[in-house]
């Protein structure tokens, strides 16, 4: 195998679930604060994944008193603790910018197998 | 100070550090090396050792070179480089130095061969800013003036002007070793190191603080 696809390999994680965009994920973002670290969770809908090796990456978007915020994350990096997946959304692209024009009712995303 | 080594240019990736920050690294295959030939101050006028790096047939190298190398009776390779160092008595001829000669956190100058560009004008070369180009401009990526006239009546020595730009030799100095790797011979070094893939880099430890 190629050097650097071996060490970049030797970084990514094994233990981050399964998910895609639409589904909605808790992160759980280790935190420090001067000597003390603390977990911090943040819950939104996955908007886009990308993949490449350890450079992958995702963002999380949500409604945070009435305004939105999107965080993305390196999947691999060492600052997650750990991702939960909370529903799994049914969408029918693997992009979902559109959910930024979209607000209230008419943001939400249908949950996978539920008519 | 002592021997560095001689090292091939993996490439470029990025790795998390402890802190969860993401960083740039180069990847260098650094060594192993073997120094072939130790030179003093009473015999050569200067203290350096001699490595070699890059094992090749026997039937690559020349008959020169061959006799050479074989002083050391550790095979032949295809690149042989000084290091200057005072502590020339420490080495000996054949003795191998591997990557485990630096460790992380150390702080190391990188030699290598920048890539080249070519005949390249001024503004790629200096980064001149250049003219307009529409609105009836007609000055465009020329360099302008390189002086005035009746006084000094001659162009100044070292003006920027178009020329060769990359192919040299150039040093980056005080790079950050963030991994080194003995059983790969490999090494990370934060950021860039000039040079090509698969360019030879010389590594040495920094000659600043």
């Amino acid at each position: 195998m190629n050097v650097l696809e071996m060490l970049e390999k030797e970084q990514m994680r094994t233990d981050i679930p399964d998910f895609k965009s639409g589904d909605t994920v808790k992160v759980h973002v280790k935190i420090v604060e001067g000597q003390k670290e603390r977990l911090q969770v943040f819950q939104g809908v996955v908007i886009r994944k990308r993949s490449n090796q350890n450079r992958s990456t995702f963002t999380v978007r949500k409604i945070s008193y009435g305004v939105g915020v999107e965080r993305t994350f390196p999947i691999h990096s060492p600052v997650i603790d750990k991702i939960d997946v909370v529903t799994k959304g049914r969408v029918r692209r693997s992009r979902l910018y559109y959910l930024r024009g979209l607000r209230g009712k008419k943001a939400r995303i249908r949950e996978l197998g539920r008519r | 100070m002592k021997a560095g080594l001689i090292g091939k240019k993996i490439g470029m990736t990025q790795i998390f550090w402890r802190d969860g920050s993401v960083i740039p690294v180069t990847v260098i295959e650094a060594g192993p090396c073997i120094v072939i030939q130790k030179k003093d101050k009473e015999a050569d006028g200067y203290s350096a050792v001699q490595l070699g790096f890059g094992r090749i047939k026997g039937k690559s190298a020349t008959k020169p070179l061959k006799g050479h190398m074989e002083k050391a009776d550790k095979g032949y390779f295809r690149v042989l480089r000084e290091f200057r160092t005072d502590s020339v008595g420490e080495y000996e001829v054949g003795q191998e130095l591997k990557v485990d000669i630096f460790k992380v956190g150390d702080s190391v100058d990188i030699v290598g061969t920048t890539k080249g560009k070519g005949f390249a004008g001024v503004i790629k070369r200096h980064g001149f800013h250049g003219g307009r180009a529409t609105h009836g401009s007609m000055f465009h990526r020329a360099p302008g003036s390189i002086g005035a006239s009746a006084y000094p009546a001659r162009v100044f020595k070292g003006q920027k002007m178009p020329g060769q730009m990359g192919n040299k030799r150039k040093t980056t100095q005080r790079l950050e070793v963030v991994g080194v790797s003995p059983q790969n011979n490999l090494m990370m070094i934060k950021g860039a190191v000039p040079g090509s893939k698969n360019g030879v880099v010389l590594i040495n430890d920094s000659i600043k603080v």
